[in-house]
């Protein structure tokens, strides 16, 4: 049997002039998963994403969608990828219902009752322009469309950093109804790591341009232990690779990546939980060759 | 209907939050044989959480022979939990409790009580190792 993929990247890298956004990216990601995408501001994660829904072209190597180059822009491509940029770009002087009109001629999936039914529920009114709404309900009208769209494929970049609370519950909540029924892969580019955990199943952290670690959640969890050690006891002296290290006056603090986990009668073991795990690589440096990539100005 | 609930700061990972909530009603009587578990999307929805992670603990508790899914139905309880662990368990939580009390009366602070659970289970490990 063999598993579709959604996403396929190899040695996926991306140039600014002569500062690399995005450099050596190599993962895949099977469909039916929802990916968190994790890094701090200028770490190249809408250059991924960008990248990924075929809005831009790669510098080297290359991205595939459903086992195809993500910028074939054929129209079956197209209809594969349902992307929510950050700025959640509409146009101003449309009306709602212009904006779904122009979702419906433009889409051939296009689910006409979920984005009516949508719309009503949050009682955004049909007849206004999307400048005179908030924007709370301009995000809300953007994820309207992105679901409506019907896409296998869903990309969101900082989907919900203009919501209230629970306006971003209720928007999560909707895409997880959608993952559930229609069995879509999403992609989720957040700096929210502690609501990332129950909403994603696989994580890609990126810092620098660099790809730091990539794979289900729960397989990169069983792999890392926090240990307790003795001050004294060398990196060297370690199992797997050292992570993350915080030293004490007597005892210092580990973040091990080692499978099987390590037992030691002097050291205490423990899991390690999600947020420790993505803090832990955030911090981590990437290789010194590498400038900083600044966040770019994309389309 | 069974509803599930998360713990988002308990650090267990939330596919066996909800296979260790449906052991423990089990064990509780609150699920009992035949009755049925909410579809994933209800809880995925509900929770707001990830359908995977529910399909996940949902193949666990099958794995278990706790739970099943009948097609085009849901997801049903079809096991108990045996008691004998139940018994031993019941009897092994009086003799905590009288523990924890002579602890309190000692007066141990719960900081001092949890450094002491943490250090006789290391100590009982670093035997079995030793």
């Amino acid at each position: 049997m063999t598993e579709v993929q959604a996403l396929r990247a190899e040695g996926l890298g991306k140039r600014y002039g002569h500062i690399w956004g995005l450099r050596d990216c190599t993962f895949t990601i099977p469909a039916g998963s929802v990916v968190g995408l994790v890094g701090p501001n200028g770490a190249g994660k809408t250059t991924m994403l960008a990248l990924t829904v075929g809005l831009l072209a790669p510098t080297e190597g290359h991205v595939e969608v459903f086992g195809e180059p993500s910028r074939a822009h054929t129209a079956g491509t197209l209809a594969r990828v349902s992307y929510l940029a950050q700025d959640h770009p509409m146009y101003g002087s449309f009306t709602v219902a212009d904006m779904l009109h122009l979702g419906a001629s433009m889409n051939p999936a296009w689910d006409r009752p979920l984005a009516e039914q949508r719309v009503d529920t949050l009682g955004i009114p049909l007849k206004r322009k999307i400048k005179a709404l908030s924007g709370g309900q301009q995000a809300q009208v953007a994820l309207t469309m992105a679901l409506a769209k019907r896409a296998p494929l869903m990309v969101l970049d900082e989907p919900v950093a203009s919501l209230d609370p629970i306006a971003r519950l209720d928007f999560m909540r909707d895409i997880m109804a959608a993952a559930a029924d229609k069995a879509i892969t999403v992609i989720i580019a957040s700096h929210v790591i502690s609501e990332l955990e129950r909403l994603c199943d696989w994580l890609l952290v990126l810092t620098e341009g660099r790809l730091q670690l990539a794979g289900p959640i729960d397989d990169l969890r069983a792999g890392h232990r926090l240990l307790t050690v003795p001050r004294q006891t060398a990196d060297a002296d370690l199992p797997g690779t050292v992570i993350a290290r915080d030293d004490s006056d007597r005892h210092s603090t580990v973040l091990v990546a080692a499978d099987p986990p390590p037992q030691h009668p002097q050291w205490v073991v423990e899991p390690v939980s999600f947020e420790q795990l993505v803090l832990a690589y955030l911090r981590r440096r990437s290789a010194p060759d590498l400038v900083p990539a600044q966040k770019a100005a994309i389309g | 209907m069974f509803r599930f609930r998360l713990d988002g700061s308990s650090g267990v990972p939330p596919y066996l939050q909800l296979v260790h909530q449906v052991r423990q009603s089990l064990l509780l009587g609150y699920l009992r044989e035949g009755d049925q578990l909410p579809t994933v999307k209800d809880v995925a929805s509900d929770l707001t959480i990830n359908p995977n992670t529910v399909v996940k603990a949902y193949r666990q508790l099958e794995h278990e022979g706790l739970a099943g899914g009948r097609p085009g139905q849901g997801t049903f309880i079809t096991g108990i939990l045996t008691q004998s662990p139940h018994d031993a368990s019941a009897a092994l939580r009086l003799s905590l409790e009288q523990w924890f009390r002579d602890a309190e009366r000692a007066g141990l602070s719960e900081d001092t009580v949890t450094a002491l659970i943490a250090v006789v289970r290391h100590d009982m490990r670093k035997e079995k190792i030793g």
